[in-house]
């Protein structure tokens, strides 16, 4: 329902709270009342000009290597299932 | 934060994602995704694919344009027919249907209508021409409602004179309620919306999981993500667990955004809310705080609304709920498209029936 | 000129308009042909076949990152002429200004049409003027029409694709959309995008020397690569599939456009080229895109199918397929 991406802030924030924001080159400010704790250089989730959480890149990290090592011991048992699997994958569930 | 991001868009993590769903979901359930921007990111990515046979993916009630009522829509309208009146808004909104018009068809009939990216450049609109009463349309769930409560409190800071909101927002918990109490509808998970929760954290839907057993994992929005999110709430189905679980943590904390919840108390209150398709649902909609009632638009520029209509055999309502897929809807492709929509499923641009109709071969199934 | 803002009386057929003429267009074009005044130019015409396009242009504001209107209506009509495989030679341009609209603002536009022309190496050979009440008119509106010579034996059009063909794009997607919807009231972000206008048509005639049997050009303006791919594949009657990964996207455009919600294969362009040749002459046809000038980050960035005819797909970055939707409506930013 809501849109919010990725933006790193670039300059501290100013007397009402609004820094300016990174995304992929383009610059903007947002506002940081709603992320008090948000410091330069953090990466902020923004949405319709407000940044509304500070993204934690650890945790993204972390959660990347465990969805990379998941699945690798069923490697074996599933090669033989995976032609199926890759079948159904071109039909609509629906 | 590319590559961060890139790890969330790679197809050897889905693959491996997409094995282990079906290697556990061997009894059928059926999920519903509550958020357009996953009904968007599944249709986008061609998830429905690559599901086994045995998950069936709803989608629910997720967009906020979608579930604006007629009557509020045409308020809005209305409140933009007055002279003197500059009505901003998101973009979103511009080509919903009320009963008889739409803010796109105003706007070319000459009414001072204009598209923001913030509700804070609302404010610099009023700053610049203090001659206008600019009015903000603010539409939205969770995500939106601190922004626009957050401008409310500064457009109080600076006294700005010719500012108010017209505040349509609405909270996604109850919503969900009303979907599992309904007896059309059956839901056996939510895949619930990532950045709403990033705003009110687990808390909230923890009743689903208690009280109706139905369990519940906070997504977010890459194609990785999606899947990781179906994985949990398979392996709680396989595992008999009803838990709200999220699967989207570096951007929603349990515990949310407790500034940002303090914020949308600070200027809203709770009351009724009409949901499209599905009726009133008490304590859903946001209203200004009385002690702000010189920024409300209701009590600034007061209108009489026209009787409102409802569209014929537009199954919005159904779809909204799940009880129905688009293609089921005898309007949809045919009398209802996204250049001509009928039902705002398909004005937005997120709405189940935009995504099916922009992202599916909805001809060939 | 004594005033510095169009006035009505400049449209009147009077002395002002006389002064405008000699003083201001004259001036800012200086084309023998349009120095002697005549209603109608008389041009040499090398060839037998001609191409003729026409193209209206109105952009709001009229100046921006990287141009302005003049440009855009030189390029504009030069690129649409160059489509067909022509070697455009001369343009028309017909003003339609705004009563109180700087006579600075004109000039500046002048010269950059001037620079322009001569970049495309067109001549500016006749012109109109017409004034309209403030109000009226957006400042300035410009017409331009503009005709080539057609060589032999080039026959080039959107029917013409067929399964098999590769789809070449002549660089990044989205410059001129993004960096005109930077300046807009209420969505200022700042970028260092410029808008992307340009005269292609030495690109095109490099690309129809080297891949001779070039199915058909098209500049992907308006509506953005998504409506150019999905007329040519309604018009051949085949499909159409782009690789997500192949086409070039400034990092700027793409950021802006997540922010904006935008899609950006409907994102307008102005100085791009699509080019449909058969798969042997492909990489020739790429190497002269990347040779000539504004193709350096030319790519193949798809292929033509049979069926299903008159549909275009994207193939993700993630692997999956999906439809390469046209443009409904007017784009607008989102929130959701």
């Amino acid at each position: 329902m809501c849109l919010a991406i990725p933006a790193r802030i670039v300059s501290e924030p100013n007397e009402i709270e609004m820094a300016e924001v990174d995304i992929l080159g383009v610059k903007r400010h947002v506002s940081l009342m709603m992320t008090p704790d948000a410091k330069l250089g953090d990466h902020v989730l923004v949405h319709a000009g407000f940044a509304i959480q500070v993204v934690d890149e650890e945790f993204a990290a972390e959660s990347l290597e465990m969805l990379n090592s998941m699945g690798i011991k069923h490697a074996d048992e599933l090669a033989a299932e995976l032609d199926g699997s890759d079948e159904t994958a071109g039909v609509p569930a629906s | 934060m590319n590559d961060i991001l890139a790890g969330f868009r790679d197809p050897e993590v889905a693959r491996r994602l997409v094995d282990e769903i079906h290697r556990i979901a061997v009894e059928p359930c059926t999920l519903m995704e509550v958020c357009g921007t996953h009904t968007m990111a599944i249709a986008k990515h061609g998830l429905r694919g690559v599901m086994p046979e045995t998950i069936k993916l709803l989608s629910g009630p997720g967009c906020p344009v979608c579930v604006t009522a007629n009557p509020d829509i045409d308020l809005a309208i209305e409140i933009a027919r007055q002279p003197g009146v500059v009505l901003t808004t998101f973009g979103d909104m511009m080509k919903v249907p009320g009963s008889y018009s739409s803010l796109s068809t105003e706007k070319s009939e000459g009414r001072d209508i204009r598209i923001v990216y913030s509700p804070l450049d609302s404010l610099a609109i009023a700053e610049r021409e203090p001659d206008k009463h600019v009015v903000f349309l603010g539409v939205g769930f969770e995500t939106t409602a601190p922004t626009v409560a957050l401008t409310i409190r500064e457009a109080a800071r600076r006294k700005l004179p010719n500012w108010s909101a017209l505040s349509l927002h609405k909270t996604v918990p109850g919503a969900l309620e009303a979907l599992v109490v309904d007896p059309e509808v059956r839901v056996t998970g939510f895949i619930l919306p990532g950045h709403v929760s990033t705003i009110i954290g687990t808390g909230p839907y923890e009743f689903l999981a208690r009280e109706y057993g139905v369990p519940g994992v906070i997504t977010g929005f890459e194609p990785v993500d999606v899947l990781q999110g179906v994985w949990m709430l398979a392996k709680q189905l396989a595992e008999g667990r009803a838990e709200i679980e999220i699967a989207y943590g570096r951007g929603v904390h349990a515990e949310g955004n407790p500034s940002a919840v303090a914020a949308i108390d600070a200027s809203f209150e709770r009351c009724d809310a009409e949901w499209r398709g599905i009726g009133v649902i008490p304590g859903t909609g946001l209203a200004l705080r009385p002690e702000f009632a010189e920024y409300d638009a209701r009590t600034r520029v007061p209108v009489a609304v026209p009787e409102p209509r409802e569209i014929k055999g537009c199954q919005c309502g159904d779809v909204l709920r799940g009880v129905v897929l688009p293609f089921d809807c005898k309007l949809f492709g045919r009398a209802c498209t996204p250049e001509h929509p009928v039902g705002p499923c398909m004005v937005s641009s997120e709405g189940s029936c935009a995504a099916y109709y922009r992202y599916t071969d909805y001809g060939k199934e | 000129m004594r005033s510095d803002r169009i006035l009505l009386a400049h449209g009147s057929g009077g002395t002002m308009m006389k002064e405008l003429i000699e003083e201001v267009f004259v001036a800012g074009f200086g084309d023998e042909v349009l120095l002697r005044m005549d209603d109608a130019a008389a041009l040499d015409f090398p060839g037998s076949r001609l191409a003729f396009s026409t193209d209206t242009y109105v952009v709001h504001p009229l100046f921006f990152p990287g141009g302005d209107i003049g440009r855009l209506a030189v390029c504009g009509t030069v690129n649409d002429v160059a489509t067909s495989g022509a070697r455009p030679l001369y343009l028309s341009v017909g003003f339609v200004l705004e009563e109180g609209m700087p006579v600075e603002d004109l000039k500046r536009i002048l010269i950059s049409m001037h620079d322009a022309a001569a970049e495309a190496g067109v001549r500016i050979v006749t012109g109109d003027t017409k004034v309209v009440e403030r109000g009226h008119g957006d400042g300035c509106y410009i017409n331009t029409a503009g005709v080539g010579v057609l060589p032999d034996g080039v026959d080039l059009s959107g029917s013409h694709c067929r399964p098999g063909d590769a789809v070449l794009l002549s660089g990044t997607l989205g410059d001129h959309g993004i960096a005109i919807v930077s300046t807009r009231e209420g969505l200022e972000f700042s970028t260092d995008i410029r808008t992307d206008a340009a005269p292609l048509a030495a690109l095109v005639s490099a690309v129809l020397e080297a891949a001779p049997d070039v199915r058909c050009f098209r500049d992907p303006t308006r509506g953005g690569l998504a409506s150019t791919l999905n007329e040519l594949a309604g018009a051949s009657g085949v499909s159409i599939t782009v690789n997500e990964t192949d086409v070039p996207v400034n990092d700027q455009v793409r950021g802006a456009s997540e922010m904006l919600g935008y899609d950006v294969f409907q994102v307008a362009n102005e100085g791009k080229m699509v080019a449909v040749v058969p798969p042997e002459q492909a990489e020739a046809a790429l190497a002269a895109m990347k040779g000539a000038p504004y193709g350096a980050e030319a790519a193949i960035i798809g292929s033509v199918a049979e069926s299903p005819a008159g549909k275009v797909y994207v193939r993700t970055a993630f692997g999956a397929t999906r439809i390469m939707d046209m443009l409904v409506g007017e784009q607008l930013p989102r929130i959701c």
